[in-house]
């Protein structure tokens, strides 16, 4: 498969990959450090026949994005911590409604108004489930330049193929860093696009939430002459409001259950140095720009004599369960690098039933050095 | 012969939850003649509302239909319409959703003055739930969050309107039907941002606490606060006090819509003209 360099920074490459994804709509509102992504798209969004709009608020960013996806098209917003905060509510509504779209979150420093220039990995437990009520939400974490690309293209595809909204977590450090990205190139892209199902048959017989228990909505695009009805209350096969007791329970269940029973279709994790780890070297468990320097103090460790190998999830949500358990059962030292307090670690506690996991934590701003990776290491294990 | 409205109702959804003599089924009548005068077919047509009493009109009309999240009718709306600028959007929404929670959309869609028609039903207090004080409920009038009397100052819609650079400015109420659709016609035909501040009743939740126990007391209460704007203009400032003007209040044809401003962004980026600079616009500050 031949690839292309990029030299550019993530949110620029975030941007890239939603035009090459075929994004025709973004709505957002300027938020640090996200709005290089927006920069970028007032620019690259007409200039492709479409529309990019700075909004009054965060609120109304996402609320503009899920009208246009709501229309059929593919659309994107981006922010950080605090506008997730704000966008919540109408995520909820996405998720209930069932409308696919793209939320990058830049992670910056909470809570509230926090470190707005600086690095972060805080809003892990709140991609998990942004807004009140049961569903299941797919997040996506890039840990690198390449996947701040290719992992804006497969929410896209996540997002029509589940009918919800997709939140790629970056951060800071991803962001705004500058260097070399080696992506597919833009036939392969375009091939890879799987747009959402729409239904062809007679108007009459088209149910738009009438699907099995484990599949999403089929929501075909507005103006074609299936005329339906969006709402975030509780609905019934053809999207109006119900009380009815059977179909309440059918229709918050089918939204657990459509995620959860296609698993393989979204699970990603990179095994890096993991083939050779026996019961007594060192697992290390990290994800998003922590990884990069976790990679690299997993090679001086080895240098030193001592085996080290990373297990880096990309979906974090819903989390690689079976992996953790499989590398956890296997090796008995385990450290997670989170740049948050344990956000993850307690998941990975969860799947794995162990309460013996070592932790490196950071919460000053700043990323984690390899250094003092390797010095946690050589201190507990 | 009668008007058949069968067509453009969902008439599996009826009869409607709106209580006995509510006005938001006149309103939604008056909606559905002023769009079959347009000639706008059932599928060019998309009728985003909010929540409350005036939430549930997505429901019953047969249109691409929305229903949003409480106050954010217009946000929606403007992520619809700016992705399909030839199709007609039509926003419904009550004074809790367009004035209080959803203030900010209101003011941002008047200024970008997008072509979405914005019908606000205003029936001066939170109906669905329980007569909770609204932007638009009278000073001194009893609510069940203000028992003593609500100190509020009243808010005019169609003064922030116009103050937030609506091109199209309208108030109506639902006591003249036919009056109204007239109204709806005109700014439907408007290309702009189009805002119906249609006055109507809640004797339910507003009047059976305010002196006024029936439908006919509260549109009573309705006809001697509103009149048309050619006699209201012709009073002393204060002889004005206490009405509110009616008819249309502002059209500004030159005003330029957004989806139209829009298109000249994307001919810029494509070189299909010079870019935009201040000489495009007779205001300049």
């Amino acid at each position: 498969m031949s690839k292309r360099e990029i030299i550019s920074t993530g949110n620029e490459l975030n941007a890239i990959a939603a035009i090459d994804a075929g994004c025709e709509f973004f709505g957002g509102y300027p938020l640090t450090p996200s709005s290089e992504i927006m920069h970028v798209l007032s620019d690259l969004l007409p200039k492709a026949g479409g529309a990019c709009i700075q909004m009054e608020d965060e609120i109304a960013g996402i609320c503009c994005v899920i009208g246009a996806a709501m229309s059929g098209k593919r659309a994107m917003t981006a922010t950080s911590g605090p506008g997730m905060s704000l966008k919540a509510e109408n995520l909820g509504l996405a998720q209930m409604a069932e409308v696919p779209l793209v939320c990058i979150n830049v992670m910056r420093g909470g809570p509230s108004t926090g470190l707005p220039t600086r690095v972060s990995q805080g809003d892990i437990l709140q991609a998990k489930n942004p807004s009140h009520g049961d569903y299941k939400s797919i997040t996506l974490c890039a840990g690198n330049l390449e996947e701040c690309y290719t992992e804006v293209i497969r929410a896209f595809n996540l997002a029509d193929r589940f009918m919800q909204p997709i939140i790629v977590l970056t951060d800071e450090t991803l962001g705004h860093m500058h260097g070399k990205a080696v992506v597919p190139q833009i036939d392969e892209v375009k091939k890879g696009i799987v747009p959402r199902k729409v239904f062809t048959g007679d108007p009459k017989d088209y149910f738009p939430y009438g699907c099995e228990q484990d599949e999403p909505a089929t929501l075909n695009p507005m103006f074609t002459g299936y005329r339906y009805h969006f709402t975030g209350l509780h609905h019934d096969k053809n999207g109006f409001p119900t009380e009815e007791i059977e179909t309440c329970r059918k229709l918050i269940e089918r939204l657990d259950h459509k995620v959860e029973a296609h698993r393989p279709e979204f699970e990603l994790n990179e095994e890096f140095m993991l083939d050779d780890l026996g019961q007594n070297d060192v697992l290390i468990i990290a994800y998003g720009s922590v990884s990069l320097s976790a990679k690299e103090a997993i090679r001086d460790l080895r240098k030193q004599g001592i085996k080290a190998g990373l297990f880096r999830p990309i979906t974090l949500w819903p989390s690689p369960a079976d992996k953790i358990k499989h590398y956890t059962d296997k090796i008995k030292n385990v450290l997670c690098v989170e740049l948050n307090i344990r956000q993850y670690t307690e998941e990975i506690e969860r799947v794995s039933g162990r309460q013996d996991l070592q932790g490196l934590y950071k919460v000053n701003g700043r990323p984690i050095a390899p250094i003092e990776i390797i010095n946690k290491v050589k201190e507990v294990f | 012969m009668a008007y058949n409205y069968n067509k453009f109702l969902r008439m599996e959804k009826m009869p409607t939850l709106w209580c006995w003599g509510c006005g938001d089924g006149v309103i939604l009548k008056a909606v559905i003649r002023a769009i079959e005068k347009m000639g706008w077919t059932q599928d060019e047509v998309c009728v985003v509302s909010g929540i409350g009493c005036s939430g549930r009109f997505s429901s019953y009309v047969d249109f691409n239909t929305v229903h949003t999240t409480h106050g954010r009718t217009l946000a929606y709306a403007t992520g619809i319409k700016l992705a399909n600028p030839d199709k007609h959007v039509i926003c419904v929404a009550g004074d809790g959703d367009a004035l209080a929670i959803g203030g900010n959309h209101t003011i941002h869609a008047c200024r970008r003055n997008i072509n979405i028609n914005f019908v606000l039903i205003n029936n001066f207090i939170y109906g669905l739930t329980n007569s909770q004080t609204s932007p638009t409920t009278p000073q001194g009038m009893w609510t069940v969050t203000q028992k003593a009397g609500n100190i509020d100052p009243t808010f005019d819609a169609c003064e922030l309107a116009i103050a937030s650079g609506a091109s199209f400015v309208a108030r109506e109420t639902m006591i003249e039907p036919k009056k109204l659709e007239k109204t709806l016609v005109k700014g439907f035909e408007h290309n702009g941002f189009s805002f119906f501040d249609i006055m109507s009743n809640c004797h339910i939740n507003l009047g059976r606490k305010n002196k006024m126990l029936g439908a006919t007391e509260n549109l009573d209460w309705i006809d001697t606060i509103t009149m048309p704007k050619i006699k209201y203009d012709k009073l002393e400032t204060k002889e004005q006090l206490n009405l509110f003007p009616t008819g249309v209040l502002k059209q500004d044809t030159k005003a330029r819509e957004y989806c139209d401003m829009y298109q000249e962004i994307k001919d810029a980026h494509q070189g299909k003209r010079a870019k935009i600079t201040q000489d495009d616009f007779s205001k300049k500050i």
